[in-house]
């Protein structure tokens, strides 16, 4: 079969699109097709395009972007980033980072060093060495703090299964971006007091997942508080019961199961 | 006044000469114009590239080099250092003195075509009566810089470029001489200040240029196509081609020679469109009788910067052609259309003043265009290839 020659039909055709919260990928475009994959006729000798005419077409087009460019803030997207830059989406994340609570970094850090992240961690990026003494955590109860907690983030793949491991809510992801030193080695392994960020700051860059975590650990100090208080009363009664003990020996059974 | 101001620089020589005694007075002359010559036109080249950059970013809706200086206007100074200070390489198994010879003789070949263009009334360096037969030998001769460079690298890629712009050009060549020929049969003289002189007169308040004649119009549109073909510009830069061939014939250039391959060829954009001006757009001649209280050189290098437009604005636009396309359009199709241009040239020289010579004159150039182009553009040489075992 002799091939066809001639420029064929333009037409736009689709593919590939996803749509989910805050990105948006989609490819568009056009396509030349034959004559006869677009169900027409051959064109006649005299109906065919005039040789330069789709130069001209191109040009028209080249100028028209030329001169938008200058009008069209929509034809520009070129965002000169130093100067200005998009607010990153909320979902972008770059290196982790460590919540602390209090004004204090030091004190506030929710880190109990109990090592998990550093266990899990696939690229093994994470140091910590676990204080000998303890300290109070949020719901006041004694825990080992963090001594040392580095994380080399020339290293760190940016995995966020440190974040999803800990069961203390305090490690998260950063999106902090612009890391660049020119110390190789020491820039680029951050100790705990650069990694520390305050609950606030959390709340600023992830405000939706933040807002979660605080519910949650209120709902657990609650949680928390609430059977101290029946703990307390039930040895409050006990206390009060205790010299009707031997008359009432059912109740206490009931509530010790209760305890 | 009007006559102070288009003869600024002209009266400016004769003051600067008149310093010298009687006998040095010519050489000095010559010479100032030398050097008016080599300042300004690698000036203009400066404000040409980045000019380029930013045009070309337009057409692609990006905002170009914005950096250097206010507007990134001092970008080409930043250039200009980086290339002096880079490191000259020169292969081990290069010819070395041809290496070296081949930048140089381009960049001379090129500069010695400005010699004979007339940027003004009475701006002229040389009034040679062989004129545009002496353009044509200097920028024939950059074809031979361009061949010492590709062949002395001794590089493949560089050999392939070398090879595929002497072929190109030498193709070009002859569409470019041949479109230039109408004009010098009705011009009656080879000399380019008498073509100018032909084409400052006008009727009511419209010139007498040649592109507003059929045959000037076709001409002027064959001679844009070869220069653009003759100057290795997009889209017929297949010498550079650098997705196939990283840099045609000068891949193994650095530093400062790369810088004169790359100032060799605006110049040689500047000289051809300087000439096309010259040929078809009445050179240094004002576009309206009552415009030519405008200095005369102030025209000639608007007519210039307006085709440097053109050349960024095509390049911009158009994608590379393959080799056998471009082959194909310069003897099929281009050169059959230029012999033809020069009859209806003849036709129209000798049929007098008149209604009937426009249009027959248009109606054979219209119909040739017309059915050469559908014919060629059917015929297997032309339009999309197709591959036997890609469909």
């Amino acid at each position: 079969m002799k091939p066809r020659q001639g420029w064929g039909t333009q037409i736009e055709w689709e593919c590939l699109g996803f749509d989910f919260p805050g990105l948006r990928i989609e490819t568009r475009g056009t396509r030349w097709i034959d004559e006869r994959e677009a169900g027409g006729e051959e064109p006649d000798f005299l109906e065919e395009d005039l040789l330069g005419e789709g130069i001209l077409k191109g040009m028209a087009e080249t100028a028209k972007n030329f001169a938008g460019s200058f009008v069209s803030k929509e034809r520009l997207t070129t965002v000169e980033y130093p100067e200005e830059r998009i607010p990153t989406i909320e979902n972008a994340r770059v290196f982790p980072f460590l919540v602390y609570d209090t004004g204090d970094w030091e004190a506030g850090l929710r880190c109990v060093a109990c090592q998990i992240c550093e266990k899990e961690c696939p690229p093994k990026c994470i140091y910590i060495e676990k204080s000998k003494d303890k300290k109070p955590d949020y719901v006041g109860k004694p825990q080992a703090y963090p001594a040392r907690f580095d994380i080399d983030i020339s290293v760190c793949m940016s995995c966020q299964i440190c974040v999803e491991v800990c069961p203390f809510e305090a490690i998260k992801m950063d999106n902090e971006f612009e890391l660049a030193t020119d110390d190789r080695f020491g820039g680029l392994l951050l100790d705990r007091k650069q990694l520390a960020k305050s609950n606030e700051y959390y709340h600023q860059i992830h405000p939706t997942e933040a807002a979660e975590v605080d519910a949650r650990l209120a709902e657990e100090k609650a949680k928390v508080e609430a059977k101290a208080k029946a703990a307390a009363e039930a040895a409050a009664a006990k206390l009060a019961a205790a010299p009707v003990a031997a008359a009432a020996k059912p109740e206490t059974k009931k509530d010790g199961g209760q305890g | 006044m009007i006559d102070q101001a288009d003869q600024v620089f002209v009266l400016l020589q004769h003051w600067l000469v008149s310093f010298l005694p009687a006998g040095l007075q010519q050489f000095a002359a010559v010479l100032l114009s030398v050097i008016a010559i080599v300042c300004v036109f690698p000036g203009l080249f400066a404000l040409t590239t980045v000019f380029e950059r930013k045009g070309l970013a337009r057409i692609q809706n990006r905002i170009g080099p914005n950096r250097v200086g206010p507007l990134g206007i001092l970008q080409p100074i930043a250039d200009g250092i980086k290339s002096l200070t880079k490191e000259d390489v020169v292969p081990t198994s290069a010819n070395a003195g041809v290496h070296f010879l081949a930048p140089l003789g381009l960049v001379v070949a090129v500069f010695m075509g400005f010699a004979v263009l007339p940027m003004g009334r009475n701006m002229v360096l040389v009034d040679m009566d062989c004129g545009l037969l002496f353009f044509f030998a200097m920028s024939a001769s950059t074809e031979v810089s361009v061949f010492m460079a590709g062949w002395s690298s001794r590089n493949k890629y560089s050999l392939l470029g070398a090879m595929r712009a002497v072929a190109q050009m030498i193709s070009y060549e002859v569409v470019l001489l041949l479109s230039s020929v109408s004009v010098v049969m009705i011009g009656g003289s080879l000399s380019l200040t008498k073509i100018v002189a032909a084409q400052d007169q006008y009727t009511g308040i419209f010139p007498h240029w040649y592109i507003f004649t059929p045959w000037g119009l076709a001409g002027f549109i064959m001679y844009a196509i070869a220069a653009t073909a003759e100057t290795n510009r997009s889209p017929f830069d297949l010498p550079e081609g650098e997705s196939e061939l990283v840099a045609g014939y000068h891949t193994e250039y650095s530093g400062f020679k790369f810088a004169l391959f790359f100032l060799g060829e605006y110049l040689a954009m500047f000289s051809i469109s300087g000439l096309g001006a010259t040929l078809f757009l009445g050179g240094w001649s004002a576009p309206l009788s009552i415009l030519n209280w405008v200095p005369s050189w102030i025209w000639f290098f608007s007519k210039l910067m307006l085709s440097i437009f053109v050349f960024i604005w095509m390049r911009g636009t158009l994608p590379r052609l393959r080799q056998d396309q471009l082959m194909n359009f310069a003897w099929k199709f281009v050169l059959p259309l230029t012999l033809l241009n020069l009859m209806v040239t003849a036709l129209w020289r000798f049929m007098g003043e008149g209604i009937a010579r426009w249009i027959v004159c248009s109606a054979i150039l219209l119909v040739a265009y017309v059915v050469m182009g559908r014919v060629e553009m059917k015929s297997e040489h032309f339009g999309p290839r197709s591959y036997r075992y890609a469909d």
